[in-house]
């Protein structure tokens, strides 16, 4: 009886959690099919454990290659993206401008335009510009950067404006020049929400399929490889890269989640010392 | 305090040039695609002849897998938002000190990449799978009845693949709900029912309406499911619009094709976004 009461009060939670653990199944199965030695590569199915997808990830080189060039193109679009959008979101918070409506649109819309759109878009504009013969790494590159920015800029964009410039007066008012001030006080609290941003573009840069398919001619990246080996048998290295990808990622969400905390700790500390407490304390 | 003067838009204008290069200026190169002369190839060149006529002709042709398109977002959608409401409104209310973490949880599996977990959908509804074998046993599937190649995988896929998109802005939105209204309500005699439906419901409606749009329009564009869990029944817009720029080479086709996706999901969302009352999301 107490037991159906119990599952009466937290049902809402239970049903949380189910739905929860529903969203780890295909990853229990990714992670499950990396250790699986199959029978044939046409029929996807677990048929026995091996560890020689994970001795021998490279196997199939051609998988290998496409999984350095998306690090690649990952690597160089985070960059020219968290760039971009950086600077971009000083601009929205920290200046005044004529054109701020049409501006705060303009990044908003690749985020709500369908990939299938901004694909064959692009695709429309290189073609017209005589490049058509030339897609690949290049208008790979240009893609991602192009739809990462919006998301770097949203991300340090709330960052920064969830920071009070108070310790920026007091810098101020200590003597620190401008540019003190910037790279001791106001960068090292932006910084967080920077890395974020960075962790996000890369992440959807590495994953992107549709607009990439239509723009990289033949180039081949490791969504497009799977793609290709879908339909003629998919080689169980395919899920030790996803493994990996969820364990890596996880680990760096993780760290910083527990770095945020032993922070915050060791900013509470000199209350507990009856010293006065910090005037704001950089929380995230 | 914000600053005036140069620097603002200096640093404003490295990002802007690229997004007018790179996505104002390209929808001017589709809509151009779309007017061509479809007698062209890519090749030999197109010709711009204002053909409206391509527009008719996509709808003619490709009506089915539009409206496909929209019925299946649509159905993920819905799947979607109570799946993502219940988790969002147990994290927020439920989760207690385990907020976070629960938060991380939710946005973990979606780091792995999209293509292999929808490859693991094939598995888990796979013709002798345990979900497929009981369904069987229970006769809600006939004994050769299958699961992949029919809508219910893609919409399946489909609601998996886009629910973190559901289920964050959801838990923005309730996360900010004051419980001490609905505590105020259930003095009143609200039953817990009512006061869902009167006092938290309503309060996170800003959340409702971005989470469906995050959800909808990239549903709406995806091809990945249908191809990958479905079968050429099953065919959306986006497996269409890839085809006729890849394979078929038919490039004024595809971008009439490609605009009118575009112009109905602006219309929806200009529609639905009145409708709830929250323009300040845009």
């Amino acid at each position: 009886m107490s037991a159906l009461r119990w599952v009466r009060t937290n049902l809402v939670l239970i049903l949380g959690l189910l739905v929860l653990a529903y969203t780890f199944v295909p990853i229990a199965i990714v992670i499950l099919m990396s250790f699986n030695e199959p029978d044939s590569r046409l029929i996807y199915k677990f048929d026995g454990f091996t560890l020689d997808n994970w001795l021998n990830p490279c196997a199939d080189p051609g998988m290998c290659e496409a999984v350095a060039r998306s690090i690649e193109i990952g690597l160089l679009t985070t960059v020219v993206a968290t760039i971009l959008g950086t600077l971009m979101a000083f601009a929205l918070v920290r200046y005044e401008f004529s054109g701020r409506s049409s501006t705060n649109l303009l990044i908003f819309l690749p985020m709500a335009t369908p990939e299938i759109v901004m694909g064959s878009s692009l695709l429309a504009l290189f073609v017209a510009a005589g490049f058509g013969g030339s897609l690949g790494f290049g208008t790979i590159l240009i893609a991602h950067i192009m739809f990462c920015i919006s998301f770097v800029v949203v991300t340090v964009r709330a960052r920064l404006a969830g920071m009070s410039d108070t310790l920026e007066q007091a810098a101020a008012d200590l003597y620190a020049t401008p540019s003190q001030t910037f790279w001791r006080v106001t960068f090292p609290l932006v910084f967080p929400g920077i890395l974020g941003a960075a962790l996000l573009a890369f992440s959807l840069s590495f994953d992107d399929f549709i607009v990439t398919n239509l723009n990289a001619g033949t180039t081949t990246t490791f969504p497009l490889y799977v793609w290709g080996v879908a339909q003629r048998g998919v080689p169980m290295q395919v899920n030790v890269v996803g493994t990996l990808m969820f364990v890596i990622s996880i680990a760096i969400v993780l760290g910083g989640e527990a770095r945020n905390r032993a922070r915050t700790r060791a900013l509470r500390e000199p209350a507990a010392m009856d010293m006065p407490p910090p005037v704001t304390a950089p929380r995230s | 305090m914000r600053k005036h003067g140069k620097v603002g838009y200096l640093l404003l204008i490295p990002g802007m040039i690229w997004l007018i290069l790179f996505f104002v200026i390209p929808f001017y190169s589709l809509v151009a695609t779309s007017l061509y002369d479809p007698n062209g190839s890519v090749f030999a060149g197109y010709e711009m002849t204002w053909e409206f006529s391509n527009y008719v002709h996509a709808l003619e042709d490709y009506w089915q897998p539009l409206l496909r398109s929209f019925l299946y977002a649509g159905l993920a959608t819905l799947f979607c938002l109570v799946l993502g409401y219940v988790l969002a409104y147990a994290i927020a209310f439920k989760a207690g000190r385990w907020k976070n973490l629960m938060l991380v949880l939710v946005i973990a599996p979606f780091f792995t990449s999209f293509l292999v977990r929808t490859l693991s959908w094939k598995l888990i509804l796979a013709d002798d799978g345990l979900i497929v074998n009981t369904l069987q046993f229970l006769h809600i599937l006939s004994q050769d009845g299958r699961l992949l190649a029919t809508p219910v995988a893609v919409i399946a896929g489909l609601t998996y693949n886009f629910l973190p998109f559901m289920v964050l802005p959801l838990f923005a939105s309730i996360d900010k709900i004051d419980h001490r209204l609905i505590e105020a309500g259930g003095d009143l005699y609200a039953s817990p029912f009512v006061g869902f439906w009167k006092v938290t419901w309503p309060l996170s409606l800003p959340g409702v309406v971005s989470g469906t749009l995050l959800t909808f329009i990239p549903a709406a564009g995806d091809y990945i499911n249908a191809e990958l869990l479905g079968s050429p029944q099953q065919r959306m817009v986006g497996n269409v619009i890839q085809n006729l720029f890849t394979d078929a080479n038919n490039y004024p086709a595809a971008g009439a094709l490609s605009v009118i996706l575009m112009a109905i999901i602006v219309v929806m969302v200009l529609f639905y976004v009145r409708r709830a009352g929250t323009e300040e999301l845009l």
